[in-house]
């Protein structure tokens, strides 16, 4: 009898661990994981892909301990302010601890690993090139702390390597750097390389390694160059590599006077091309080029080319599958009009400035803006910063793009009012939260009041990340949000009167989210100390400088973690409890 | 209360600019408005539209003193800040091509107190003779003549406007070389 009540259950958990197989999305699968504990048991047993949002808030070994069949690894470090150098260098993110624990428990299973915002040393990508045998995919974004040594180790060790892709990362290339293309074996054999992304690596790179490279990878799919690689050197890679889907050009600037390639073909014959970026140094002569391949792109990231409007018409007219598009405001408003005129299925939209001081008049404002709403109703995501906004013209793209997920606008002037009527940004931010009913992500930014978070804690009520910076008048503002988001995650504030009440609203929510940042606010040191106490899972770091007197707040970074706070802080951060 | 907090080196270039004016005059930051004085447009091939600029900005409130540095803001990753090397004023830093030169290269005008000194370091950067510059014939005894796209997006040759003017609208350089360069010298 009790022999086949125990192979009942035994069979109850193989279906189990088969139909929890198919279970991908991770929201999913936390969900089952708390049905009951041998629910638990079988997810961690299955689950390969593990996404953690914030490095600190679980150790590597409770990590590995728990899932012990990991495929691929995701994990964030750094909030997202210390991109704009808020926070000390040093401060932490240390991907060390975590290659040593990825090496020792996954050897056989670990295929592929991304990072973001974290900091990794040439021992760390030795480490991992040794330890993890079937290790094929690497994407690091926006990471630190290596050098071209650690490339080279990836590159000579990782037999299976498949993706390599730096994003945006800070390689250290002043001194001793290493030929790392060359570091691929030099063989007659195929690679198995589908995707090379290297335009952050800002040293001069081995060519001929590269062109050889290129040529024995009959699978790649993905190549972003960096500036050192000159448009004549681009003409011979494309040759190389026709079948390429997505393609960062490098410099786009050489020229030559005599024999110029013609570069046009280049582009006409790579059929496949679906994405463009690069353009880091462009000459716009040359722009002409690119056009055979205009009618197929979905993306086109011109974020680096400092071209006017004339020049992007040029481009643009062509481009009429376009989902994604990155420029810069040099294109002015009439840039702005023309890709609204033409990229109907226009999805995602980034628009960053030349010149980012405040006092300046600015290329940009709210015509184009409004032009852009009016043209791409299927807008789902922008990012566009300026130095003139209206209400008006807020309020018009949360009519038109009712689709929006992400509305991020930077008003560029602090405190800046509707240019037109001198009222504060309200209304406009106000229609966004109203109109957009699938918005997850807001940035506000220009003169705010108490009034423009009244609006988001009453409308917002699917908003995950919020960005807010010199806005609101009082804890009101705050506490709005706090009690009206249920679905906050992710907080990041600067240089707003948020005090200690505003903080204390807070308190039923605080294990619901990721994280909170507040610098430059009103918060006081006791008030810190009480959420502490109140909230042991919580860790709050508290970074001043020189100048702060003992009871103020410089930043307060908080986060909830299921283990004890890190030891590896740095001294001018400060961990209460 | 505003953030101090600083992790950003910050060189200060300005203690040993050149300046034309004599010590202890103001230096011009503002672009004088084009109608106010002449400037030579010698023709080229593409001239590109004027951005429109806007009706001037009103001025908002209580606004913070507008040279102020804000550390953070606006919120540009300085991955981006360093691959567009903005002018700050801690530099203008142009792109200066020559035809059938692989590689452009970059230089520092404010480094630079006049054409002569200019003219000078391009010479030297790019192992040539640029020759004399006069009003009417541009520049003769070589076959090589600077020219410069301004603010407007149009191809000037180098040395038609006041040096100062030409510091602040200059956005590249480009040396160019044979026929080109000969049609540029003739009258407007």
């Amino acid at each position: 009898m009790e022999e086949s009540s125990a192979k009942a259950e035994q069979v109850l958990e193989n279906v189990l661990e088969t139909v929890l197989h198919f279970l991908t999305s991770r929201r999913d699968r936390n969900a089952a994981s708390l049905v009951c504990k041998s629910w638990y048991r079988a997810e961690a047993l299955t689950r390969s892909d593990l996404f953690i949002g914030n490095c600190y808030a679980v150790s590597p070994r409770r990590a590995t301990g728990r899932f012990p069949c990991l495929r691929s690894l995701n994990i964030k470090g750094k909030p997202r302010f210390a991109d704009f150098d808020l926070m000390p260098p040093d401060w932490g993110a240390h991907f060390s601890p975590w290659a040593e624990a990825l090496a020792q428990s996954y050897p056989s299973s670990l295929r592929s690993l991304h990072l973001k915002r974290m900091s990794l040393t040439d021992g760390d990508l030795t480490l991992l090139s040794h330890s993890l045998p079937l290790f094929q995919d690497l994407l690091l974004t926006s990471s630190e702390g290596f050098t071209t040594a650690g490339l080279a180790a990836l590159a000579s060790n990782c037999a299976l390597l498949r993706v390599l892709d730096l994003v945006e990362c800070l390689v250290h290339v002043h001194d001793d750097v290493v030929d790392w293309i060359s570091s691929f074996p030099d063989t007659h054999e195929h690679t198995r390389l589908e995707s090379l992304v290297f335009d952050c690596v800002d040293c001069p790179v081995n060519f001929d390694a590269l062109e050889r490279l290129v040529a024995r990878s009959p699978s790649l799919r993905r190549l972003r160059l960096n500036r050192y690689v000159s448009m004549a050197q681009l003409h011979r890679l494309m040759h190389r590599a026709p079948h390429l889907t997505h393609l960062g050009t490098g410099s786009f600037s050489a020229s030559e006077l005599d024999p110029e390639p013609d570069y046009a073909s280049a582009f006409a014959a790579s059929k496949s091309l679906v994405c463009l970026s690069g353009f880091r140094e462009i000459w716009p002569e040359h722009l002409p080029a690119i056009f055979p391949a205009c009618a197929n792109l979905v993306s086109l990231n011109f974020s680096y080319a400092d071209i006017n409007a004339d020049q992007l018409k040029s481009v643009i007219r062509h481009c009429h599958k376009l989902q994604t598009f990155w420029v810069l405001d040099s294109v002015c408003d009439e840039g702005l009009q023309a890709v609204a005129e033409t990229c109907k299925d226009l999805r995602e939209l980034r628009v960053f400035p030349v010149n980012a001081r405040e006092e300046i008049e600015g290329p940009v404002s709210e015509v184009g803006f409004e032009a852009i709403s009016r043209g791409c109703r299927k807008l789902q995501s922008i990012l566009f910063f300026c130095q003139r906004m209206t209400n008006a013209a807020v309020v018009a793209m949360s009519n038109n793009c009712p689709d929006l997920v992400v509305f991020r606008l930077c008003i560029i002037g602090r405190y800046r009012p509707d240019a037109e009527t001198q009222e504060p940004m309200d209304e406009g931010f106000g229609a966004i939260v109203m109109n957009c009913k699938k918005l997850t992500r807001l940035a506000v930014s220009g003169l705010l009041t108490d009034r423009a978070f009244g609006y988001i804690g009453t409308y917002g009520k699917l908003i995950r990340t919020l960005s807010v910076a010199f806005a609101g008048d009082t804890d009101l503002g705050l506490k709005y949000v706090l009690e009206g988001c249920p679905n906050l995650q992710k907080l990041e504030i600067r240089d707003s009167p948020f005090g200690d009440g505003a903080l204390r609203s807070g308190l039923h929510h605080f294990y619901n989210m990721r994280f909170l940042w507040m610098s430059s606010c009103k918060l006081t040191r006791q008030a810190c100390q009480e959420v502490a106490q109140t909230l042991p899972h919580l860790v709050l770091e508290v970074i001043n400088s020189e100048e702060h007197k003992a009871d103020d707040i410089g930043i307060l970074y908080m986060y909830r973690s299921l283990d004890r706070p890190r030891d590896d802080a740095p001294k001018v951060v400060t961990i209460l409890h | 209360m505003e953030s101090s907090v600083t992790y950003e080196n910050d060189l200060n270039l300005k203690a040993t600019e050149l300046r034309l004016g004599p010590p202890g005059t103001e230096e011009e930051k503002s672009v004088p408005a084009p109608a106010a004085v002449r400037t030579h447009k010698r023709p080229l091939n593409e001239t590109s539209e004027e951005c429109t600029s806007k009706g001037s900005n009103a001025k908002h409130g209580a606004a913070p003193p507008p040279k102020a540095k804000i550390v953070g803001w606006p919120p540009i990753r300085s991955y981006r800040k360093n691959s567009l090397q903005e002018n700050e004023g801690a530099g203008t830093y142009v792109k200066v091509s020559m035809d059938g030169a692989p590689y452009l290269r970059k230089i520092d005008l404010r480094v630079y107190g006049a054409y002569t000194q200019l003219l000078k370091a391009l010479e030297n950067m790019f192992k040539l003779t640029i020759g004399e510059y006069s009003e009417k014939e541009g520049y003769k005894g070589s076959e090589y003549a600077p020219t410069y796209e301004d603010k407007d997006g149009d191809w000037m040759l180098v040395g038609d406007v006041p040096w100062d003017m030409f510091v602040t609208s200059c956005k590249r350089l480009r040396i160019m070389k044979g026929s080109e360069a000969r049609g540029l010298g003739c009258g407007v």
